[in-house]
């Protein structure tokens, strides 16, 4: 997966759409498209490679997210989907319109490409497909042959303490996760992925998020959650290539090896109390998450990236950062060492029935084995992080097998290389 | 170096004065004196200061984690301190003093090598609360609240026996009359149950907080055998039993423990404490998730209130020194709540069941709970000064 810069959104085909390079679209302000673009937004990156995009790609600061069940016991229909859906996602993250364009097409039918995004450069899009536990059986039926090829990383996550899910807000057999530094880019890719799977499967939930909070390179700055603190300070970034190998990345010998080259992704929303979280003391909030506020530091001193003392003691001797702070929890020295990439965005749903912010952090994270990854430290802190258990509810949960990306120069289309290829083989 | 050094904190780390309505960390007008502690002690850039809202920067240039004390004219007794200052950081001490003769020091609590510098605060123009007064009413405040938690748990240990009696023999309808009222001496002091962590879990675990596997007692689990949902297989006598034995030995050990000698109190735990039960109320109750089972909410929501209107009370009059209409305004909230709330009941009466109340109902109480929280959020640092 390489970076590419200036690739306009145009029409693929028929040429009666208007092609215009992003530079000249950001100069004439044109209609559709914004008065400027960033150079952020002029980024593309390629679909094809040995892992899908959107995992360790710099991580852009807009996401839609969406949950499909399968709706068809069809194997050759699901295949179909997933072969559609790989040639219009790398169609999409090049900037361009679907099939004939929104204006290429028969005036007697609806156009290939909703339109949305026309007019609007690449934005940096990237799109994640992931397989849930009920793609391989559901209900006990397996549906496509494939229940024995179930990888068993792909646990049923357990409940955890303090969980609220809503049944609505849980599972699914497919995701999409689509990434850009444009709103606008990453839910017409949604938009348009969902009307290629009508009929074979329909959003069981979805997500927008905006504004990263996490890093997943040493270029980018740490950004603030919902609660104002920075976030992803300490995560596995792209240029830890050891332990990006050794924790996120699924190898041969894993168990599956149709999965060598993917890992598994763990999605949950996390609603914030955030009126309540307001009116705790500043003392209180950097007690439970363990750093400043102002700079991140942790509270054993320093800088932002001073790696944090749990020993240092303070008055009493008792340790400057609590056992129970977050980031004495959530760090690797808690967990037997283990890491996560993570991806997470903050949302809001606007407000509830109480006029209250219907807001906090949809945590995307992707793992090599959430088992030993994601589960014991989601146990601790669902138990006894103080931040955790006082001030933020999960109301949604879902897990999903990443497969590996699509070799690069496979030919696409009908019968051409797609996502999950490996698994139907 | 005096052992009074080795006391709690009566300060939260980093805690700064925030008057109702305020928002700067600083109050305007307060003079600063900044602090540069090392690993040889500390620098202050001012020996003295008009008497006032002072603030005290402390920036810890040292290698290790220090804290600052503002000591009393005795050179041992702590006026006001901040603690757990790690290296690199900066942390605000916002302290009230009055003119006369003070002594600080940057030392850890047990390094011998401390010695207390002098420090003078000269006369204002304006007259200043009096350290003495406040520390006197926050004494007071602590011993009488102290008195109440011992007074609630009392009469839990009393309730909680009347309802395992009925429980245990098989009168439901007994019990069921019996364990919403019996619930309020737990929930008007809550956070101090809380802040037992072990009790806790065990005493008041709602179902969805279990852990996968883990073990269900308390008085939510022998709430729903009350009130059981559909599929719901009814405990055996011996299971009842021994929910209730858990219940009632955990309820000894609450009482032993609030009445044991070294149970104190602080002034900032008492001030948390009111907030934190609105808080209860703001998570659980408003949202019918707490007697999910029973709906007796507002029997609970009603005991979160009275215990914050009693932690409000023995805390009023420190909090008056620094802003009497933040008071006022708490008052006017606490009335408006039990203005709605008198609408669905009593505790001599009983309440609706929360399953009764419309969502336009629950709106109302929802706002009037938010308004009351923000007031409280600020009674802490008001009290404390």
């Amino acid at each position: 997966m390489s970076e590419r810069h200036g690739v306009s959104r145009r029409a693929v085909l028929g040429g009666t759409g208007v092609a215009v390079g992003a530079a000249a679209l950001a100069g004439a302000g044109f209609a559709t498209g914004r008065a400027t673009a960033s150079p952020m937004q002029l980024r593309h990156y390629d679909f094809h490679g040995d892992h899908q995009s959107g995992i360790v790609t710099p991580q852009q600061d807009r996401m839609h997210f969406a949950s499909f069940d399968v709706i068809t016991d069809d194997r050759d229909a699901l295949i179909g989907l997933l072969r559609s859906w790989s040639e219009a996602a790398s169609v999409l993250m090049t900037g361009s319109e679907l099939g004939t364009g929104i204006a290429g097409g028969s005036p007697l039918a609806p156009p290939d490409d909703t339109g949305d995004a026309t007019g609007l450069p690449a934005s940096g899009l990237t799109i994640t497909f992931g397989f849930g536990p009920g793609l391989f059986s559901k209900d006990g039926v397996d549906r496509f042959g494939i229940a024995n090829k179930r990888p068993a990383q792909l646990i049923d996550l357990p409940h955890f303490p303090g969980d609220t899910l809503e049944e609505r807000l849980t599972g699914g057999d497919l995701c999409v996760q689509a990434c850009a530094d444009d709103p606008q880019v990453a839910m017409h890719t949604i938009r348009n992925l969902s009307r290629l799977a009508f009929g074979i499967a329909s959003v069981r939930w979805a997500q927008l998020g905006f504004g990263r909070t996490s890093s997943t390179t040493r270029a980018q700055d740490t950004p603030r959650n919902l609660m104002g603190f920075k976030d992803g300070t300490r995560n596995l970034k792209a240029e830890d290539s050891d332990n990006v190998n050794r924790w996120l990345w699924a190898e041969r010998g894993d168990g599956q090896d149709w999965m060598a080259g993917g890992t598994y992704l763990v999605a949950r929303k996390l609603r914030i109390l955030a009126e309540i979280w307001d009116r705790a003391s500043l003392g209180e909030q950097e007690a439970l998450v363990g750093r400043t506020k102002g700079s991140g530091a942790p509270l054993s001193g320093g800088n932002e990236f001073t790696e944090p003392d749990f020993t240092r003691p303070g008055a009493g001797g008792e340790p400057l950062i609590r056992s129970d702070a977050h980031v004495a929890l959530a760090h690797p020295s808690a967990n037997a060492g283990a890491m996560m990439l993570r991806r997470g965005y903050n949302y809001t749903d606007g407000a509830d029935a109480l006029g209250r912010l219907d807001a906090g952090l949809f945590f995307l994270a992707f793992v090599r084995d959430p088992a030993t990854q994601y589960v014991p430290m989601q146990t601790a802190i669902s138990s006894s992080d103080a931040m955790t258990v006082e001030y933020v509810r999960a109301v949604g949960s879902a897990i999903f097998a990443v497969p590996p990306g699509v070799a690069a120069g496979s030919p696409l289309g009908n019968n051409g290389a797609y996502i999950g290829e490996s698994l139907f083989a | 170096m005096n052992a009074r050094f080795a006391l709690p904190s009566l300060v939260l780390t980093g805690a700064v004065v925030a008057l109702a309505g305020c928002v700067p960390n600083a109050p305007s007008g307060a003079d600063s004196v900044t602090v540069t502690a090392t690993d040889d002690g500390c620098t202050l850039s001012s020996s003295e200061a008009p008497a006032g809202t002072l603030v005290f920067s402390v920036e810890n240039e040292g290698s290790a984690a220090t804290e600052f004390y503002l000591l009393a004219s005795d050179g041992s007794s702590i006026v006001s301190e901040v603690e757990n200052i790690g290296p690199g950081l900066t942390r605000d001490l916002t302290v009230q003093v009055a003119a006369g003769g003070y002594f600080t020091s940057c030392r850890e609590s047990d390094n011998a090598d401390a010695v207390p510098v002098a420090f003078t605060v000269t006369e204002a123009e304006s007259d200043v609360p009096v350290d003495e007064e406040r520390e006197a009413l926050l004494n007071q405040a602590a011993q009488t609240y102290r008195a109440y938690v011992q007074q609630e748990v009392a009469a839990l240990v009393i309730a909680t026996d009347e309802f395992v009696a009925a429980y245990t023999a098989g009168d439901d309808d007994a019990a069921r009359e019996i364990y919403a009222p019996a619930r309020i001496h737990w929930e008007a002091i809550e956070p101090v149950a809380e802040s037992f962590g072990d009790l806790d879990p065990s005493m008041d675990l709602r179902e969805a907080d279990l852990a996968e596997g883990e073990q269900w007692t308390g008085w939510h689990a022998m709430e729903k055998d009350l009130w059981p949902p559909l599929d719901y297989a009814a405990l055996s006598v011996d299971e009842r039993q021994a929910l209730a034995d858990q219940l009632v030995a955990d309820t000894a050990e609450l009482s032993a423990r609030v009445n044991a000698d070294d149970f104190t109190f602080e002034a900032f735990q008492i001030g948390n404490g009111a907030k934190e039960l609105l808080d209860e109320v703001a998570t659980g109750k408003i949202t019918g998730e707490e007697e999910i089972w029973s709906g007796t909410d507002l029997w609970d929501f009603r005991a979160n209130l009275d215990g914050a209107w009693e932690a409000y009370v023995v805390l009023k009059p420190a909090a008056d020194l620094t802003d009497a209409t933040l008071s006022t305004e708490i008052e006017e909230r606490f009335a408006a709540l039990d203005a709605e709330l008198a609408q669905y009941g009593s505790l001599e009466d009983g309440f609706a069941n929360y399953s009764e109340l419309t969502d336009d109902q629950v709106v109302e109480l929802s706002r009037l709970v938010e308004a009351l929280s923000e007031s409280l959020s600020h009674l802490t640092a008001a009290a404390i000064g």
